[in-house]
């Protein structure tokens, strides 16, 4: 993937398959560390042990269309030509913790790239999931709660239109302010 | 900044112009998100579905599905038009999204050279 946050789109499909109610994702930027990591926690259905030991052998999937399954293999192999490493913790029936870290500096590591377009689309495609997006560069954090959100709205649905839009410009501005 | 206040304010504006209405009468777009979808264009196919919906103002239910064994013919959309059978169209680029909203989704006829399947429900 050419960009990070296609690999966070990926990844949280994985969540959404193991019919997850909420998913975080926290993304960190520590420049102080040289280093980049993201990690996607979620609530759905885990793994058992034996399953977890085989998670990052593209020959093993659960899917029934086709007997590969590359996002996790994927992710990994990005992560370790960033002198990185993917760790992946599961509890069946509590849910599933994956953390990638990339060297930061590495120039091989993708840019994090449109991550606005991934969130927004994963909560447009998605609006009976709760996501919690947490951005921290160089200490300072940035937090969208999807909870939240709907609280505020009611019975008006996330995924309409006006805000969705409203919800983009809340995040670019959000993410800008950050690196201010 | 923006504050969540400004929802309130979006959310009473809101309601006021929103007819309720059942989804299973609203066109309905499926978008493959598998990793092959998402590989091959997927989030883009998905951005531009949002901004012709929002450009034209239509009422449609916008959903993904995993990787449906299709992978070379990805970033792939399916199209399920109320009463009518599910159309597949697939190997797109951003600018078909435009053709399929206006020529299948609003008009009712199928994009013959992006079609690549339909199904019975």
């Amino acid at each position: 993937m050419r960009e990070l946050s296609l690999h966070i789109l990926d990844i949280i499909q994985n969540s959404i398959a193991a019919e997850a109610s909420l998913v975080e994702v926290v993304i960190e930027e520590d420049l102080k560390k040289n280093l980049f990591s993201i990690q996607v926690k979620d609530n759905g259905q885990g793994m058992a042990a034996d399953q977890l030991k085989t998670i990052t052998d593209p020959f093993v999937t659960t899917r029934q269309t086709r007997e590969v399954g590359l996002g996790i293999p994927l992710l990994q192999k990005a992560a370790e030509q960033c002198a990185g490493e993917l760790k992946i913790n599961s509890i069946p029936g509590e849910g599933t913790v994956l953390t990638v870290y990339f060297q930061y500096d590495h120039i091989d590591r993708a840019p994090l790239g449109r991550l606005v377009e991934t969130i927004i689309g994963l909560i447009a495609v998605n609006p009976a999931i709760d996501f919690i997006y947490s951005y921290l560069y160089n200490g300072r954090v940035f937090k969208l709660d999807t909870r939240e959100i709907k609280q505020e709205l009611g019975q008006l649905a996330i995924n309409q239109t006006e805000i969705l839009n409203w919800l983009r410009d809340y995040l670019k501005e959000g993410l800008k302010d950050l690196r201010r | 900044m923006k504050s969540l206040e400004e929802l309130k304010e979006l959310r009473e504006k809101l309601q006021k112009d929103i007819a309720m209405r059942d989804d299973s009468e609203k066109p309905k777009i499926i978008i493959g998100m598998g990793t092959c979808g998402i590989a091959a264009g997927a989030r883009n196919i998905l951005q531009a579905v949002l901004e012709e919906i929002d450009k034209r103002n239509l009422d449609i239910v916008v959903t993904q599905t995993g990787c449906i064994g299709m992978c070379e013919k990805e970033p792939l959309l399916d199209v399920q038009l109320p009463g009518k059978k599910r159309v597949t169209y697939g190997n797109l680029e951003v600018n078909d999204v435009k053709r399929i909203i206006v020529e299948y989704v609003i008009n009712g006829k199928i994009v013959e050279d992006l079609a690549i399947a339909h199904f019975e429900e």
